[in-house]
Order: C-alpha cells, then structure tokens, then sequence
C-alpha cells in the first residue's frame, strides 16, 4: 500500500519540558480509515497538530503525499481537513458561511453546490442560516465536519469526533466516515470510544506516553491478541475446581455456578475436547455454554496498562 | 501564492464591519463630529488661525489620523486576537496560508475600514468648516500608509496580547497619549523650546504632520522625513509580523 502520510522520528518536547512525542515513526496507508487510540495525555492530538501545521515539532519529519509538512505547507495542508477535538467555531456566522470561508482559506475556488451537499449530508441545510451559537453541541460538531470537509480534502482527521454526541449523530457520523472512505478519502480517527475504531478502523496504531506501541490491521489484532473464553454454567454449584483439573487454569465465579476457561483459537489444539472429558471425568455436569471475543477495548486496555 | 484564502479573509472581516456598522464607522464619526463641536466651534472659536489655517480646519487632519490610528489598531487586533480566544485560529493555522496571505487578507480588510472611516470623517468634517486639500495624492498616500501601518501594529498586538486588559491598555496608555501630544489639536510651534524637542521623540507628531501637508502645506516636520518615518514604521511592523509566522510566536506551541 502506499503511503499518504510517512512520519519519521517525530519528537515534540513543549516549553515546559513535557515530552509529548518521543521518536513516532508511523505511516498511513492511502484510502484507509486509521484508528489512533490512546488515554488522555498520550499524544494523539499533538501528533495530529503537527502533522496539519499547528504545533511546530522539535525533530524529525512528516511528509504528506511526498512532500515535507514544514517546507512546502502549501501542498500538504491543502489536502487535509481537520475536525478538532473542542468545538471551536464562528460563534456569529452562519454554518453557510463559515463553510463557504473554509474552502476559500484552504485555496479552493468558490463552489456554492458543494458547500450545499455537504451541509445536506451533515442534515445541516435546514440550519444554513442559522447563527453558529444558536445551534445545539451536535450541530456545532457537524458544523465542524462541514468546515473540514468544504475543501474536499485527500486526507482527514477527526480527533475525537463523536465526544460527547448522541446515538443517532454518532451513526450519521459513522456513516459519512464510510462513504468519505468509498470515495477514497484517507481518514485518521481518534477516538476514546474504542468501539468506534472496532466498527470503522482497518488498522489500529495505539500511542501511550508519546510512543507508538503498536500499529496493526484491526482485524489481524483482535485475531492475534485477542482471547476466546469458554464460559461452563454449571448444573450445580461448585464450592472449589475439582482435582485434576488444575492444568486447565479455569476460573470459577463467586457464586460457583460458572466455569472460565480461557483458550488461544491459533492454537494447533484449544484443549476443549480434552477439558470437557475431564470435567466429565470429575463428575462436574452442566447445562449450557457459551463462548466469549475479546472486545478490542479490552485489548487496548492491556497494552496501555502495561506501561511504558 | 493562496488568493482564495486573501479573498475568504478579507470577505469575512468585511462583512463583520457591516455587522457592526454601529460600532465600526457610526462611533468613530459621532466621537468625531462631538471633538468638531467642542474643539472647532466652542473653543475653536476663541483661537486665532494657526499658520492662516481656522483652528477648525486645522485639527481636521489630526482628527482623521487619531480615529484611523485607533480604529486601525482596534479593528486588525481583535480580528486576530478573538480567534485566539475562542479557539478558531487553529484553522488558520492549518490552512495553506503564510504571512503574505494573512497580512492582506486581516491588515488589508482592517486598513480598508480605516480609509473608509477617515473618508467618513472628512466628509463629516467638511459641513463644519471649509477644507483645502493640497496634495491629495499624498493625503491619499498617507491615508492609506497610515492605515496599513496602524493595522499591521495592531495585528501584532492582537497575536502579543493574552488577555482582554492587554488588548486595551496599548492603545488607551500608549497610543491614545502620543497622539493627543503629537500635535492633533495644536502646531508643536506653539510649544516652549524645550517641549518642542520632547516631542520630537514621538512618532506620532511625524505622522499628523505630514498629514497635515497634504492639506495646508503647513507641517512641524518636513514631509520627506514625515514619509520616511511611515515607511520606516510600516516596514519594521511587516518585520515583526513575517517573524511572527516564521517562529510561530504566541500562536504555534
């Protein structure tokens, strides 16, 4: 795959000694919807400013289709649209107007039909003349989208575009993040809602105390680090795991009416066949069961909770 | 070389005067109009001409200067400096614009609303007294420089100022001052010695009486040094502002 954003040894240190970035390397692949996950303070947004121009960088570099962010800046942030996190916006103007001014800002001539299909596919055309401060958080986010999408830009970032929106806003939102995708738009998502980044990344990079520490294809991830849980709900309760089972490492719940076993699905065997022989050996009778996917959440929580 | 984002800046800016007509050009031509009652007529009419010129007349040019100065500054300091505060400046600063692009999209709008408001406030000036304008292409000149400059020095302002108090204090503790002692209401002649040479230390008395050439051919200074010290003044504030982009000062992190 090609890359449209090619980030080398970026190091960013802030005045007061915060080191936000330490060495990033990272590159997004052209077309590709790009999850950046990562707790609050781990540098996802400051790697997001740098690359758009609004952080100046301490060292290394950011190439956006080839060319250098810092030294031909008009070919790079030309491409790209930013929606910020905060809900910074034109508190007087009107959500026409204020998306008529971005595309002019970001080099593109005047295109009223384009400013009107992307109000309409952000259901914001009934409120085009509108005051921005009359509208509600939701619409001041979709305000933001528009803004950011009125310069048909290659490449977009949405830093935590879903913070504090509804269900049904979140959907609309997830939506045009398809279709941006369908017609070929790179978009770089962060996100604290991992089931964001579950339901629209196809690569996860997830970034904690300024170090990427790991970039993988979202499927591949959940495959390889995820873990499958055989979960046994018993006929009778259970005080303790009978002898002889202790090579299983099952987990039995407080109640004692359920058996955890936890197993690898890459593995040439699971020891299911072999577990259920044993427990039946042991005279442990059930009535039901079920299987259990590791969330990508709770992947992300185990690599971010083993520090740096 | 972004010519849309000139277009898009200089648009918006402009169409935020007319959404403030009130307080962009109706206040500055009512302040004006009231220093014509008090100055021109009430007392104005009590001094003798200064240099053959109705001390009506006189102050017209000192006038124009004080509101384009102050209405420039106000005007290019908020239009960078209320971004900053609500957080929108991150668009520009991600937009493929350098100095050259926001200097005449914000410097040029603030500067056009400061000719428009001096053409206002000589109109104005024009139903109190008989007005004679010498050179007008050099009055023009000097119009239009004075603006650039003023709103140049009030963008640097507006990216300096961290707070609502800064934005103000310059130009009511500094500006304000230096314009009321730079020969506004009265020739620096009419001064002892020794105040005519303090005032010779403030800029301002170049700028109002070169001005005030273009109209009567009477100055304090002569108008090629007036001109130069525009220029000069123009040119360190274009200084200040490329610097201010090239280092990000105040709005890069």
């Amino acid at each position: 795959m090609q890359s449209v954003i090619s980030i080398k040894e970026l190091t960013k240190t802030y005045a007061g000694g915060f080191e936000a970035l330490k060495s990033v390397n990272l590159d997004i692949e052209k077309g590709e919807i790009f999850g950046l996950l990562g707790p609050n303070g781990a540098g996802k947004t400051t790697l997001i400013n740098i690359v758009c121009g609004i952080v100046t960088k301490t060292s290394g570099s950011v190439t956006v289709d080839g060319y250098d962010n810092v030294t031909d800046f008009y070919e790079t942030r030309g491409r790209i649209g930013l929606v910020p996190q905060e809900l910074p916006t034109e508190t007087f103007e009107t959500p026409f107007n204020v998306a008529r001014y971005s595309r002019g800002l970001f080099g593109k001539p005047p295109d009223e039909g384009h400013v009107e299909k992307v109000l309409k596919s952000l259901s914001l055309w009934e409120k085009k003349d509108e005051k921005v401060m009359m509208l509600s958080g939701g619409m001041k986010r979709r305000v933001l989208i528009a803004k950011a999408l009125s310069h048909e830009p290659e490449i977009l970032f949405l830093d935590e575009p879903t913070a504090g929106v509804d269900v049904e806003l979140r959907q609309d939102m997830w939506n045009v993040v398809q279709s941006l995708r369908e017609s070929g738009v790179t978009v770089i998502l962060t996100t604290h809602y991992i089931e964001e980044a579950e339901q629209l990344a196809d690569r996860v990079g997830v970034i904690n105390h300024g170090e990427v520490i790991l970039v993988e294809e979202k499927n591949k991830l959940m495959r390889e680090l995820g873990k499958k849980e055989l979960i046994l709900h018993l006929a009778t309760s259970i005080d303790s795991i009978p002898a002889g089972l202790e090579q299983y490492k099952l987990e039995l719940s407080e109640d004692g009416s359920e058996l955890t076993y936890h197993y690898d699905t890459r593995g040439e065997h699971t020891g299911i066949t072999a577990l259920l022989g044993a427990l039946h050996g042991a005279g442990v009778r059930f009535n039901d069961l079920n299987t259990k996917q590791s969330s990508l959440e709770e992947i992300f929580v185990g690599l971010v909770n083993k520090g740096p | 070389m972004n010519f849309h984002a000139v277009k898009a800046i200089y648009r918006t800016e402009m169409a935020r005067m007319m959404r403030t007509v009130v307080q962009s050009i109706v206040a500055p031509v009512l302040s004006t109009s009231l220093y014509f009652v008090i100055f021109g007529a009430a007392i104005g009419s009590r001094i003798s001409e200064i240099d053959g010129v109705s001390y009506g007349a006189f102050i017209v040019p000192g006038l124009i200067m004080l509101s384009i100065m102050t209405e420039s500054i106000s005007n290019s300091s908020f239009a960078i400096y209320f971004p900053k505060f609500s957080g929108t400046i991150f668009e520009l600063l991600s937009a493929p614009v350098s100095f050259v692009e926001v200097v005449l999209g914000y410097v040029g709008a603030a500067a056009t609303k400061s000719v428009i408001i001096g053409g206002i406030i000589l109109g104005t000036a024009s139903f109190f007294v008989d007005i004679n304008i010498s050179h007008p292409v050099l009055m023009l000149l000097f119009l239009v420089l004075i603006s650039v400059s003023f709103s140049l020095f009030g963008f640097i302002l507006g990216v300096w100022a961290d707070g609502w108090e800064k934005l103000t204090i310059v130009p009511i503790l500094v500006i304000m001052p230096l314009t009321f002692l730079g020969g506004t209401f009265y020739s620096i002649s009419m001064l002892p010695p020794a105040w005519q040479t303090v005032s010779l230390f403030n800029p301002i008395v170049y700028l109002i009486s070169g001005f005030r050439w273009s109209f009567y051919e009477n100055a304090d200074v002569a108008v090629g040094i007036s001109l130069a010290m525009v220029i000069g003044f123009l040119a360190i504030c274009l200084g200040v502002v490329w610097w201010i982009f090239k280092t990000g000062y105040r709005l890069r992190a």
